[in-house]
């Protein structure tokens, strides 16, 4: 192995990393030895794998979350439903795409902001927010944010009122956690979809806000 | 284990850098190695908490030096190989050398896929009543165990306040130990962050835990 930097490890800019490339193709050698070991064994379908790659690709990602903080934004007693018991909540709204148990919607307010973290591993809410990104798995992030999150904040270029109080959910059993932000000023009125394009993904882990109705 | 994915309050690590417009794999291998994974775990050979704890596993030279799919890979490699499933040097010739044993569970059809996408289900009937009420005051117990473990090293010793009872759920560390599930309540704790850290940090930060019952005694 060479001395890469284990979480940053496609960032050419920032590391002097020589062996990147060959160590890339290397893996993709060993990843295909392996599936095409396991395909021959009959114990995996390709086809199976393909579809899996795809689902992640085109179908399962933050859009569904946003699309459930846009709800919430709009229909209180959805949010009320959704704080209360967010799987029943949300298999209400008949989702395309199973989302699984133990999914806790936790409410960003005037006074608290909600992050979620999983020093131990990388749980995070796949089936509402999609995989998630790889500053999320990295060491920094696993670290810092049950320590110091405000500086964890700063890096993402977030500063908040030195009064409100921080809430950071460790994710260290099955339950998963996703963050209702609060709805931006000046956009009432606006509709569930318009809304929806104002939540990033960020937003719903506590590292982001959602985007201003201006911008 | 006191190893090193538990990263809670070390430093060291360096900023954290968001990259725009993420996609949501690097290279294709990537995908590649998720999917198998998920694939897999149909085959029930191993379940979640023992791949975690494959993961855990990897000298932590390793663990530091390789990317999140990589970590993937191995652990795959490692627990197909482990459990008889394939031979090094197949792996290595890229080739069976003969036909696979019969697994545990079955081989995933695309067409079930979707079946599948979605999250496990962890909940279990309760034997027993829960211990812990909800705002109870309760002390992580300083446990060290070698094997697996979902309790972090920085609540260990520390006392809070529970805040949810989550049900009953799957009991990571048994399963590990004894490939039993002996569910346990499952209690979110939180912890005022001056003490985990020490007078000087932040006062308005609050941490919570997800905390099994045998991790916790009263307070």
């Amino acid at each position: 192995m060479s001395g890469q930097d284990p979480d940053h490890p496609h960032d050419h800019a920032h590391h002097d990393d020589h062996e990147h490339g060959s160590e890339l193709s290397d893996l993709q050698l060993r990843v295909r030895a392996l599936e095409t070991v396991l395909t021959e064994k009959g114990y995996i379908d390709p086809a199976a794998v393909d579809r899996i790659v795809e689902a992640y690709e085109t179908q399962i990602g933050p859009h569904i979350g946003a699309s459930v903080v846009a709800k919430a934004w709009t229909d209180p007693g959805f949010k009320g439903a959704l704080l209360q018991d967010a799987n029943k909540a949300i298999a209400v709204l008949g989702l395309a795409n199973r989302v699984g148990d133990h999914l806790v919607v936790v409410e960003n307010t005037p006074t608290t902001h909600n992050m979620v973290v999983c020093t131990l591993c990388s749980c995070y809410p796949w089936d509402v927010l999609g995989l998630p990104p790889v500053w999320y798995k990295s060491a920094p992030y696993r670290s810092r944010t049950v320590k110091d999150p405000r500086s964890v904040l700063a890096d993402f270029g977030v500063t908040l009122p030195a009064a409100t109080q921080i809430r950071v959910w460790d994710s260290t059993a099955e339950m998963r956690f996703m963050v209702l932000p609060m709805r931006p000023q000046g956009t009432d009125g606006w509709h569930e979809m318009q809304l929806a394009a104002l939540v990033t993904r960020d937003a719903m882990i506590g590292t982001g806000l959602p985007k201003s109705a201006a911008a | 284990m006191n190893g090193i994915h538990d990263m809670g309050g070390m430093d060291g690590f360096g900023k954290v850098n968001p990259e725009a417009d993420e996609p949501v794999f690097h290279a294709a291998w990537e995908g590649r190695v998720l999917a198998m994974s998920r694939v897999m775990t149909v085959a029930k050979e191993w379940n979640i908490d023992i791949g975690r704890y494959w993961i855990e596993l990897l000298p932590a030279h390793i663990y530091l030096a390789s990317s999140y799919y990589e970590r993937w890979f191995r652990r795959l490699e490692n627990l197909c190989v482990a459990r008889g499933l394939v031979g090094r040097r197949e792996i290595e010739a890229g080739h069976s050398s003969g036909p696979g044993r019969a697994l545990k569970g079955n081989v995933l059809a695309a067409a079930d896929v979707d079946k599948v996408l979605g999250r496990g289900s962890y909940g279990r009937p309760a034997s027993a009543a829960a211990k812990f009420q909800i705002g109870d005051r309760v002390r992580a117990k300083n446990m060290h165990p070698r094997s697996h473990t979902r309790l972090p090293r920085y609540a260990r010793g520390h006392v809070g306040v529970v805040e949810r009872q989550n049900g009953c759920h799957v009991f990571p560390d048994s399963m590990v130990e004894s490939g039993t599930e002996s569910p346990q309540w499952l209690y979110t704790v939180s912890f005022d962050n001056r003490e985990l850290w020490g007078p000087d940090a932040d006062p308005t930060v609050r941490i919570s835990i997800d905390a099994f019952e045998p991790y916790l005694e009263p307070a």
